[in-house]
């Protein structure tokens, strides 16, 4: 197994990023301000594409410049715009989202890595040096957006980790497999591009029936005895 | 043209032309053209594939184990369309939709039939999985129709639960396009179902154990697998009727498809069980399905809903079909075949007359929901005999269909009939506890008849009586030509 200092340098600052789009991905989880978290998942999105070119450059695979064109301006300026536009008409840009035990939760998430890490221990001896780390990355990313989704309260940042949960998968496909076949990669973006339209379009249906974004009063529907 | 492209078009086209039309009456009689239309392209489809064997093309395969459940999503959609303009006209009626939000529906309709056939005729797993979103996608606001916050917190828990479960599937499908990578060369046709099934003795095993693992997660989300239900019985609950009729009818009946064609190319993968046993997805999804199949006839009893009742029934027999086609064999997988048929048509037609039953009523509520029979004998036979056949009654199909998979459990793993048959016992007690006082018993002050078409439930019940004293003979050759195909040997 190579060590990091001996790979190539385009492949050393892929590896950088990766632990990068990690790193982001516990700011996420961190971050209580609801505009910084939006922020922080514009930078994931910006670093995702980097690295997306990077691994076209290194791969001389075209098709891989189109879907690092495609994030860019999905998930780097098209979502968080949207995401932004929306909590400025709500009124709920400047507020915060208190997390439940954010001591606990990193160090869930810290462990939700190793975790991952473990889980792909097996099938990682197959992949080639550039991406041996990235699968368990991506997993991880998926894991923390769940990790995420679970310990927020408002509609609007449980959409950026349901995104960032996206983006971990958009991590696996890139870094794996080098993408996947155009056509899957389209579709794959055009649901998400739908999906946030149509979150969009629920936040105002969620504050118009509990007069707030706090989902955590809609509770009413539960299998226990009232 | 070809006649595939065809079946696809005329949903997506119907789709745009109803988001168009601003007449709402006008929008269901051609929401009932556009599905009729649909079907009849559907049968030109499955009479292709009849007379000319699979079609296998780059973007499609079409093969007599997806083509059956082509015609049966057309059907499906055709009768309940015809259910649901009365349905919705009445709810107009009563002010509980706009006609804005009736033209959404419509096109929202079409939108889910393209997406369910779009991911039954694809070749490519890739493809699936997006159908499979877009399917969430697109009944996603047909939940929230209501704009009640109980419709809207279901819709909620319908977007994320389902979403955050379907991304473990692409997490799958993903790692199984790294093992197909390795051994197909050229990338585009790594994804295509047909050639992963042509090297799946090549793939890497251990990937594809762990691939298939995620894959069930997510399928299994929209099946409605347990502990992976929660969203089911919500969104059926609050959702228009019409819409809970295809999400039980259809739309779990696709995602175990998805499953099914998944886990022949696991099968063919882990055959000569190193590093993993050869039957690792049939003993998970058994698993699955019996947890499913148990619980969901529990929670029957403690339901006060018409229609969280019936969903949780939709989940014990998605249980038992999972469970069916884990067990593999060639006896098992036909009979998970034709109660896949007579589910849905049973569960479809049990959904329009709760519908309508909800409608007498005005209300969902169970214990207000009386005296059925007489005030309206249409839907109160109706919902009685549906339930018979769901509770797998003879001479209806589902007890066929029940008891070849008794058959087949008898013989494999004889010890499993025990919770089987318990669970059925369980569930038939569950249903008729509440289903008794519904249907029998004195009219409530002020009930009265509303206006109902009968056609689409005489039709389902009929077939699903057909089905049960003789399936026919070209019927019964598609469903064991479907067995080979899946289970690699003949029934019959």
């Amino acid at each position: 197994m190579d060590t990091y200092a001996e790979l190539p340098l385009l492949q050393q600052a892929i590896q950088t990023l990766a632990a990068l789009v990690l790193v982001s991905s516990f700011a996420l989880l961190a971050q209580s301000r609801v505009i910084a978290t939006i922020q922080i998942f514009a930078w994931q999105g910006l670093l995702l594409a980097v690295i997306t070119t990077l691994i076209a450059w290194e791969t001389g695979l075209t098709h891989l410049y189109i879907s690092a064109a495609l994030t860019l301006v999905l998930k780097a300026f098209f979502v968080p715009w949207l995401l932004i536009r929306q909590a400025r008409k709500l009124g709920i840009l400047r507020d915060f989202d208190a997390i439940i035990r954010p001591g606990i939760t990193l160090m869930a998430a810290g462990s939700l890595v190793i975790f991952c890490y473990n889980v792909v221990l097996p099938i990682q001896r197959f992949a080639q040096s550039i991406t041996r780390d990235a699968i368990a990355v991506s997993l991880a990313l998926v894991m923390i957006g769940m990790l995420m989704l679970i310990t927020r309260r408002k509609a609007i940042t449980q959409v950026v980790a349901f995104m960032s949960l996206e983006n971990g998968l958009f991590f696996a496909a890139i870094s794996a497999t080098q993408g996947m076949p155009m056509v899957v990669e389209l579709g794959v973006a055009f649901d998400v591009l739908i999906a946030a339209v149509i979150f969009g379009i629920f936040f105002f249906h969620i504050r118009d029936s509990i007069e707030s974004l706090d989902v955590d009063q809609l509770n009413r529907l539960a299998e226990t005895d009232e | 043209m070809n006649v595939i492209d065809w079946v696809l078009i005329i949903p997506v086209a119907g789709a745009l032309g109803l988001a168009l039309l601003p007449n709402a009456r006008l929008g269901a009689w051609l929401n009932i053209l556009v599905s009729a239309t649909g079907l009849a392209a559907s049968i030109w489809l499955a009479l292709t594939v009849l007379n000319n064997g699979t079609i296998a093309g780059e973007l499609f395969y079409v093969d007599a184990f997806n083509v059956y459940l082509v015609v049966l999503t057309s059907l499906v959609s055709m009768t309940t369309s015809i259910f649901s303009r009365p349905y919705m006209a009445h709810e107009l009626e009563i002010h509980k939709v706009t006609p804005l939000r009736l033209r959404l529906y419509h096109a929202s309709f079409q939108g889910f039939m393209f997406t369910m056939l779009l991911a039954l005729t694809t070749n490519n797993l890739g493809v699936l999985w997006i159908a499979l979103e877009g399917a969430t996608l697109a009944t996603v606001l047909l939940v929230s129709l209501y704009r009640t916050r109980e419709s809207i917190e279901a819709a909620w828990k319908y977007f994320i639960l389902c979403g955050v479960g379907i991304a473990q599937a692409l997490f799958g499908t993903v790692l199984l396009y790294f093992a197909a990578s390795r051994v197909v060369p050229d990338p585009d046709q790594a994804l295509q179902w047909s050639v992963l099934y042509q090297h799946a003795g090549q793939l890497e095993p251990v990937i594809v154990g762990l691939a298939f693992v995620f894959l069930l997660v997510g399928y299994g989300t929209k099946i409605g697998l347990v502990p992976l239900h929660n969203w089911l019985p919500d969104a059926h609950s609050e959702g228009p009727t019409p819409m809970s009729a295809v999400l039980s009818g259809l739309l779990l009946n696709v995602a175990l498809y998805a499953v099914v064609r998944v886990k022949m190319i696991v099968d063919g993968a882990l055959i000569d069980g190193n590093p993993h046993n050869p039957q690792l997805a049939g003993f998970i999804m058994m698993a699955f399905g019996l947890l499913s199949f148990i619980i969901a006839g529990l929670f029957l009893h403690r339901q006060r809903d018409i229609k969280r009742l019936f969903s949780y029934s939709s989940i014990e027999h998605m249980g038992l079909m999972t469970f069916a086609f884990g067990l593999g064999g060639p006896l098992a997988t036909f009979g998970a075949l034709l109660h896949m048929t007579v589910h849905s048509l049973t569960k479809s037609a049990i959904f329009m007359t709760v519908g309508h039953a909800s409608q007498i009523a005005g209300t969902q509520q169970i214990d207000r929901i009386r005296g059925l029979i007489l005030t309206q004998p249409t839907v109160g036979w109706g919902l009685l005999i549906g339930s018979i056949a769901i509770a797998g009654f003879p001479p209806f199909g589902v007890f066929t269909s029940e008891f070849l998979l008794l058959t087949a459990t008898m013989k494999s793993w004889p010890w499993l009939t025990m919770p089987l048959l318990m669970g059925l016992a369980i569930a038939f007690a569950g249903l008729f506890r509440h289903l008794h006082p519904m249907v029998f018993g004195q009219i409530p002050e002020g009930q009265r008849a509303i206006a109902v078409n009968p056609f689409p439930l005489l039709l389902h019940l009929t077939l699903v009586l057909w089905l049960g004293l003789s399936v026919p003979a070209f019927l019964a050759n598609w469903f064991d030509e479907a067995t080979r195909l899946i289970s690699g040997a003949n029934l019959l």
